[in-house]
């Protein structure tokens, strides 16, 4: 799966971390190491042994072997040399979007024969709000390609969370997947602990793909994924280290550190707005008015004037931003705060951009007072619709009188 | 009439004495929420806010009569929260927390089905702006002035886009009998479904708004129900048409990941089920407005 598709923000890591927190729960993997370096990647197979490895990308994506991002080698000189062409650059991928990932670490692994490929996954399903086991003969493709191509390949069982996944379920799945006696034992043991760190560890996904099976009937995970709840990161101190800030976009890595969510788009109106759900309709309603949003940010409750320069900072490190457009409606924000922080943050700052200010809920009146006795060149709008209007204008006068719509 | 919460409805606070929860039991007091006691474990015999404070829900309810919570409790102890107040056989327990664990609501809803139907407590959030029944009671965090009494109900997964719609509904002179925010989690509490049941059985409740956002199954679950059981008119809005897809809108749960979760799908299930739908967040109030007029029989205001 391709990573944040599964529903609730999560903590997406490496690999070689999931290869490493699956084996702590029994989960039986290929040894091998992370390195940093070419050099390192060489001497890491060198210690390693066997005669074939593995040097494997690590970007938080998926689809990695068609980018370029997995290389068998023969000797540790092809160990060098594949490492030395991936450590350093930017691996586009099907699911990385076309600015790609930076590879800054290379796992090397050893190497092996197997006979077929399964698919295994555990992920929490929202319409059931119960843990669904999902698996598949059809190992190596995406779980949504097996989706549309052939349904009723897939194996699925609902977890009852009292009592959690039972050894029959997964020798229902071992067994459904064509496994012999030998294989079923072993699969079991890696499906249930495979669950085990689902539920210790709060993940959100994990994600084995493919599941091998090798010619003496061993089980082995090729490749993990796994991603957590951020929300549970805080009783997971050692997942939450696993964070890679070079794997996130950074102005969306930096609001994370301010407590800001921030997604950023494609469109020219800046956009400053507290709750999830008024900063989405607010964006629908400028699209509506015919212009496009150039961000998702949600300053939240208790927007502090701190917090505002700091939105006001982030909405202008994108070049795009032609106006900006801030909406609030006061709950337990109060909208005298939110004014004198919008005023503190346009003298501080200097904002070149037309700025569009609505205010409502808690301390309206007051609020609008004091945007108005600033005396700064701030448009204010009444309601959504006024304010999205005058953005979209205000975007379009920015522009020169372009065509934004 | 309005659903879950009146003027006489018993209400306790969970975490009572925590300076946010004292903060909003002053709001809600003043409002008019009869809440007659609160919960702070190590506390139990102390007064707060000329109100009694008990050490366990159980004794709270055995002292107070207390059939309903607010639970203002941080993240990491909401799920244990959440199951002593369905143990001690509250009705109902809305919890305002934000970053609950994921697995922790889903323990907490299995937890709830250890209860027959009749004794279960129903759960409203988490990571909402609590529920409001206009000029009675308040169990939340809402600014409690831009609800006036009427006939309207909603029921939103967003704080501030609820706050929005009663906004858009007030200058027009449309008022509202109870408005719900099941909020903005990947697993809630209760669903829409739960609270168009509870308005289609209000006498006073004459449409209702349905305020959803990308992600999640539940808004073509409630569009369905509707339209297989619901004789009031349903307003419908989905926030998030300019969401990009696996990405997370500040909300954990409004995210799209798979086939029905965008705006434009679900907006297109509301409508094949027969809700009208507002074509912006901006004409929320007006497309109240318009249905209402429409409904043979019933007041366009208040």
């Amino acid at each position: 799966m391709a990573p944040g598709t599964l529903g609730g923000y999560q903590l997406d890591i490496h690999e070689y971390q999931a290869k490493e927190l699956l084996s702590g729960y029994g989960v039986p993997i290929q040894r091998g190491s992370v390195a940093y370096s070419a050099d390192q990647a060489s001497f890491v197979a060198s210690e390693l042994g066997g005669w074939h490895w593995a040097v494997k990308a690590q970007i938080h994506s998926g689809a990695r072997g068609k980018a370029g991002g997995i290389k068998l080698c023969r000797t540790y000189h092809e160990v060098h040399d594949a490492a030395k062409g991936m450590l350093g650059r930017k691996l586009v991928t099907a699911q990385t979007g076309p600015e790609g990932k930076i590879v800054q670490r290379v796992y090397v692994e050893v190497a092996e024969k197997f006979e077929r490929e399964i698919y295994f996954g555990v992920v929490l399903d929202r319409k059931a709000e119960r843990v669904r086991i999902i698996a598949s003969a059809q190992g190596g493709m995406e779980i949504e390609e097996i989706a549309k191509s052939s349904p009723q390949a897939i194996l699925q069982i609902i977890v009852e969370p009292a009592v959690g996944l039972q050894p029959f379920q997964a020798r229902e799945i071992a067994f459904g997947l064509g496994l012999n006696i030998k294989q079923v034992s072993r699969a079991v043991a890696a499906i249930l602990g495979a669950y085990r760190a689902f539920r210790d560890l709060d993940a959100s996904m994990v994600e084995i793909n493919p599941l091998v099976v090798t010619a003496d009937d061993r089980i082995i995970a090729l490749d993990a994924k796994m991603s957590f709840d951020d929300n549970a990161l805080f009783r997971h101190p050692t997942v939450a280290e696993m964070r890679d800030l070079s794997q996130e976009d950074p102005r969306e890595a930096e609001a994370s550190q301010d407590n800001l969510n921030y997604v950023g788009l494609e469109g020219d109106i800046g956009c400053i707005i507290n709750g999830a759900g008024l900063a989405m309709a607010t964006m629908d309603t400028i699209k509506y008015a015919g212009g496009e949003p150039a961000n998702f940010l949600d300053v939240g409750g208790g927007a502090s004037p701190e917090r505002v320069a700091k939105a006001f900072k982030l909405v202008l490190s994108d070049s795009n931003v032609k106006a900006i457009l801030v909406n609030i409606f006061a709950g337990i924000n109060r909208c005298d705060w939110v004014a004198q922080g919008v005023v503190q943050a346009v003298r501080d700052i200097g904002i070149k951009v037309p700025l569009v200010v609505r205010l409502a809920g808690t301390n309206e009146t007051e609020g609008r007072r004091i945007i108005t006795d600033s005396g700064l060149p701030i448009i204010s709008a009444e309601t959504l619709a006024d304010a999205a209007r005058k953005s979209v204008a205000a975007a379009r006068s920015a522009d020169g009188g372009g065509t934004a719509a | 009439m309005s659903i879950l919460i009146d003027e006489k409805t018993p209400v306790i606070l969970q975490g009572f004495t925590g300076s946010k929860a004292t903060f909003h039991a002053t709001e809600m007091i003043a409002y008019g929420t009869n809440v007659v006691g609160g919960v702070t474990p190590g506390k139990g015999g102390q007064r707060h806010l000329e109100r009694p404070v008990f050490n366990t829900v159980k004794d709270a309810v055995e002292a107070t009569g207390a059939t309903t919570s607010l639970a203002f409790v941080p993240p990491a102890f909401a799920a244990d929260c959440l199951m002593e107040a369905a143990d001690a056989g509250l009705k109902l327990v809305c919890t305002i927390t934000d970053g609950i664990p994921a697995q922790d609501m889903m323990r907490v809803k299995r937890y709830l089905m250890r209860y027959p139907k009749e004794r279960r407590t129903m759960v409203v959030g988490p990571n909402c702006a609590g529920i409001i029944s206009a000029g009675k009671a308040m169990l939340g965090i809402m600014p409690g002035h831009i609800y006036r009494r009427g006939n309207v109900g909603i029921v939103s997964r967003s704080g501030t886009l609820g706050y929005e719609a009663a906004a858009q509904m007030n200058a027009l002179g449309i008022g509202q009998t109870t408005s719900v925010g099941i909020g903005g989690d990947p697993i809630n509490g209760s669903s829409f479904l739960d609270h168009l049941m509870l308005f289609e059985q209000d006498p006073e409740t004459e449409a209702v708004v349905m305020i959803g956002e990308i992600g999640g199954p539940q808004e073509a679950e409630a569009s369905r129900w509707v339209k297989e059981n619901m004789t009031k008119p349903v307003v419908g809005y989905v926030a998030g048409l300019t969401a990009p897809k696996g990405r997370r809108m500040g909300h954990a749960g409004a995210i799209i990941s798979t086939s029905g979760d965008s705006a434009a799908e679900k907006a297109e299930t509301m409508k094949s089920f027969g809700l009208t739908v507002a074509p912006s967040a901006s004409e929320l109030g007006s497309t109240v407005g318009e249905v209402l007029r429409k409904t043979p029989g019933r007041r366009a205001t208040s």
